[in-house]
């Protein structure tokens, strides 16, 4: 897509719809947090969800180009064509001239559509060149990272104060409180280093979750027995956050995912700190080996430091790593 | 009867203008009833009665999100509201509001007696209310009704309680109703047309409703196979979900959807018929393009079997599978935009006046054209890696099934009440609703737009601060929207039983068609002969 067909676009779509419009100008709001009366997705933090923004916008502007032909039509017509202003009805209901144009032309339009979107996803799906990989599983309701090649791992679950503030009844109102990352702030976030590929094996111990995290530019479920990869390139250390996204039980709406990107040494500082620290699952464990733990992350997970998840699972199918 | 219709006359002296013989008790009249209007009659009531009772669910749910925080609400009560708000709304008031328009207008478009298996089309209704009371006990239970979300995806929906088994039982019965419905529907347009009512000279609501039915019976069982191996999973110790036995939660997914997109086309495809009944009537032309119709109707159901995957991008499906069902799901926009096009070259040039059904119409062809944009834009797979299951996607189904389907309804209410009661409503009363409910809708639905591109899942009873401005209008547009409704109660209460305005036989200056040559009220029985058709009487136009 060139700049010219978008700013084109961009003026087209200005015509019509100035209300629709005001939702381009805060395209770029910051891709960290939420903002009150936010109207669009953001940039986001990676390359890829960048691409998927200027796709959205793409088709966003396309959508409003040919709403502002179809609606201008009809509503000239509805102006023009009233029975009130004394006008007779004209009798014809074909033309294939205009049947053939109305057919063609969308197919035309959709090949301009399909074709960034398919380069977009042909390059989400490559996962070729990481250089690291965190093996991510959704319960009910926290988050379980693991990263593989370090043998660290640990639980992540909504804040506290998020989870007093929640409770039914509890009296206290996070708008009042000012509380900016209500239901959006966990015990431990995930710390991932900038400017590496990391890859992302995602997988779920009980029921269907979904890990999201919109400045990353994609979603993935995370289903039990099932392992979905995804990768992501963070560019700017920030700190990026999402909920998940599959209906998942009573505490679905509340189960936050914190990535915080840091430089890569300080990454690794953090990820030697962790070794052996009570929330690293791998050395709480007992009776297994983190090898054991990796290779079969459904069955005997520990109770200390991991909350009883819901419905006990029958689990397990051994997934492949 | 008027004179310029004196064509069909003869049809209806043989009723004698009907001194009806209608049965006399009410359980004769309603429980025992084989009369395709009386039949009609009750399903358009209790698709109504749904429509409060699941529009009273919406309630709560927009009450719970009018503000951060839990204020009223239990979140397990909550998702029980949002499961049950779909499966009453979807199976409890579209469908069966469609099957009952189906029954009312079918023979009468057609030049039919009745519909073809009356006795059949009796037991299709009276098993609805039956499976609601089951559904809805299910909120009474102990283990509380479904909260897994209408998609009842496995592994979650198996954590329900006993109460599952009649959740189960009672979409079983709700898709034995359709399934006969489906093939009354589809006996009568094939055997009972009137002679000369050519196939390719049938209204556009009768086309459409017969390809609708075609996807029912196409797909209703295959809905019931999901929902039976839910039920051997949960019961019986199956593994057809259970990744830990050997099964595939995935494979629930692929099936609910290969059931649930033709779903989607089977509550909207009457709707395009609907409007393309009332375009024509209210510009006072001919309907554009009609051929293109029947065809473009018959690509979107095709369609409708190949891309349901659109449904599940974010599981992990290969890139050619995903390549695929992004490209035959953009492919629906061609014959959808064909249509689209087709409702403005009608209105184009004509004659137009603007009473309620023409209202709701047009509202109709502008707010489903938005639904249907933001359905292109859910198409492209990267972007609906951010869109999907956000409130992005509720928006664009609310927008294709509330300002789609529910007004088509509300429009084809308004076009044919003084039909079947012989009574006008009041057209003042019928523009307050309008107005009320059309701006009321998109205060409800269009914040909810942004609320998913700023990053608010579908599904949460509580949300980040940042949330509230919108939610907070969307729940002031959901109030309203709800109260509007109460409008259309009263104004269709008060045609039926208190309007002192008689309708004519014509109804609509420019309405055509065969129903409108039968007085009104439509006569308990008509068109005992088959009426002679008047090819340049019919809504189309001579082809």
């Amino acid at each position: 897509m060139t700049i010219e067909i978008r700013n084109s676009l961009r003026l087209i779509a200005g015509l019509g719809f100035a209300s629709f419009s005001a939702i381009a100008t805060v395209a770029h709001a910051a891709p960290q947090d939420r903002v009150p009366w936010q109207l669009n997705m953001t940039t986001g933090a990676t390359k890829v969800a960048g691409e998927v923004h200027d796709l959205h916008m793409l088709m966003f502007y396309i959508c409003c180009a040919i709403g502002v032909l179809v609606f201008g039509a009809m509503f000239w017509s509805m102006y023009k064509h009233r029975k009130s202003l004394g006008v007779k009805p004209a009798q014809f209901s074909h033309s294939t001239t205009a049947e053939i144009i109305w057919t063609v032309a969308p197919i035309a339009i959709l090949v301009v559509m399909a074709i960034p979107a398919t380069r977009v996803l042909i390059d989400m799906s490559d996962s070729r060149g990481t250089t690291m990989t965190v093996k991510v599983t959704g319960y009910q309701w926290k988050w379980r990272y693991d990263y593989i090649d370090e043998k660290v791992g640990f639980v992540s679950s909504l804040a506290a104060r998020s989870n007093e503030i929640r409770r039914p009844k509890s009296g206290r109102d996070p708008v009042a409180e000012k509380y900016q990352h209500y239901l959006l702030d966990v015990d431990k976030e995930l710390v991932l280093p900038t400017k590496t590929k990391i890859r992302f094996l995602i997988t779920a111990d009980d029921v269907l979750h979904a890990w999201w995290v919109p400045a990353l530019g994609w979603k993935r479920d995370a289903i039990p027995g099932f392992i979905n990869e995804a990768w992501t390139y963070i560019d700017e250390p920030g700190t990026y956050r999402g909920q998940c996204a599959e209906l998942c039980g009573k505490d679905h709406g509340f189960m936050p995912i914190v990535v915080r990107a840091v430089v890569k040494e300080d990454y690794s500082k953090w990820i030697a700190d962790q070794r052996g620290t009570p929330s690293d699952l791998r050395y709480v464990q007992q009776g297994k080996t983190p090898e054991v733990a990796l290779t079969v992350p459904t069955t005997g997970l520990p109770t200390a430091g991991l909350p009883a998840a819901g419905v006990p699972s029958a689990a397990p199918v051994g997934p492949t790593l | 009867m008027s004179a310029e219709v004196s064509s069909y006359g003869h049809a209806q002296d043989h009723s004698h203008d009907d001194h009806d013989h209608k049965p006399k008790g009410f359980l004769d009249r309603w429980l025992f009833t084989t009369n395709h209007k009386d039949i009609g009659t009750l399903y358009l009531v209790f698709a109504l009665i749904m429509f409060f009772v699941g529009g009273s669910m919406a309630m709560i749910i927009r009450a719970e999100l009018f503000q951060p925080g839990l204020q009223l609400v239990q979140p397990e009560f909550f998702n029980q509201m949002t499961t049950m708000h779909a499966l009453v709304m979807i199976f409890g008031a579209v469908m069966p509001a469609w099957v009952g328009l189906a029954n009312w207008m079918i023979p009468m478009m057609v030049g039919a007696p009745d519909m073809a298996l009356p006795r059949m089309n009796n037991w299709s209704f009276w098993i609805m209310p039956f499976a609601f009371t089951i559904l809805l006990s299910t909120l009474f239970m102990s283990s509380g009704g479904p909260a897994g979300g209408w998609t009842l995806y496995p592994p979650l929906s198996l954590q329900g309680g006993n109460s599952t088994a009649f959740v189960i039982f009672a979409i079983h019965l709700m898709g034995i109703s359709s399934i006969m419905g489906a093939i009354n529907i589809i006996a009568t347009i094939l055997n009972m047309r009137a002679p000369g009512m050519n196939l390719l000279n049938m209204p556009i609501f009768v086309w459409t409703w017969l390809i609708t039915a075609f996807l029912l019976i196409a797909v209703m069982p295959v809905l019931a196979g999901a929902v039976t191996m839910l039920l051997t999973d949960k019961f019986f110790g199956t593994s057809f979900f259970n990744a830990a036995g050997g099964g595939d939660p995935v494979m629930f997914q692929h099936i609910f959807w290969f059931f649930g997109h033709p779903e989607v086309y089977i509550l909207i495809l009457p709707a395009f018929g609907v409007v393309s009944e009332i375009i024509p009537t209210f510009a006072r032309k001919p309907l554009f393009g009609y051929n293109a119709m029947v065809y473009a109707t018959a690509s979107i159901a095709f369609l409708s079997f190949i891309v349901w995957a659109h449904h599940m991008f974010t599981v992990g499906m290969p890139l050619g599978a995903e390549l695929f069902f992004m490209y035959s799901t953009m492919l629906i926009a061609v014959p959808t935009g064909v249509k689209v096009f087709n409702w403005v070259s009608t209105m184009w040039k004509g004659a137009m006046t603007f009473e309620s059904p023409m209202l709701f119409a047009i509202a109709f062809v502008i707010l489903f054209t938005i639904g249907g944009f933001s359905g292109l834009m859910l198409a492209i797979v990267p972007a609906d890696f951010q869109y999907h299951d956000t409130y992005f996607v509720v928006a664009h189904f609310h927008y294709v099934l509330v300002t789609g389907a529910i007004f088509a309804l509300m429009a084809a209410t308004y076009y044919w009440l003084p039909k079947w009661s012989g009574n006008m409503y009041s057209e003042r009363w019928g523009k307050i609703h309008f107005w009320n409910t059309m701006i009321s809708a998109n205060v409800l639905f269009f914040p909810q737009h942004f609320l998913g591109l700023a990053g608010m899942p579908r599904r949460i009873p509580d949300y980040n601060i940042a949330f509230a401005g919108f939610n907070e209008i969307s729940s002031i547009g959901g109030f309203w929207f709800g109260l509007s409704q109460l409008i259309f109660a009263g104004v269709v209460i008060h045609c039926v039983y208190f309007s002192k305005t008689k309708a004519t036989s014509q109804v609509w200056e420019g309405a055509k068609g065969l129903e409108w040559t039968l007085p009104s009220p439509a006569p308990h029985h008509t068109f005992q002969t088959p009426p002679t058709i008047d090819y340049t009487k019919l809504a189309h136009g001579v082809h």
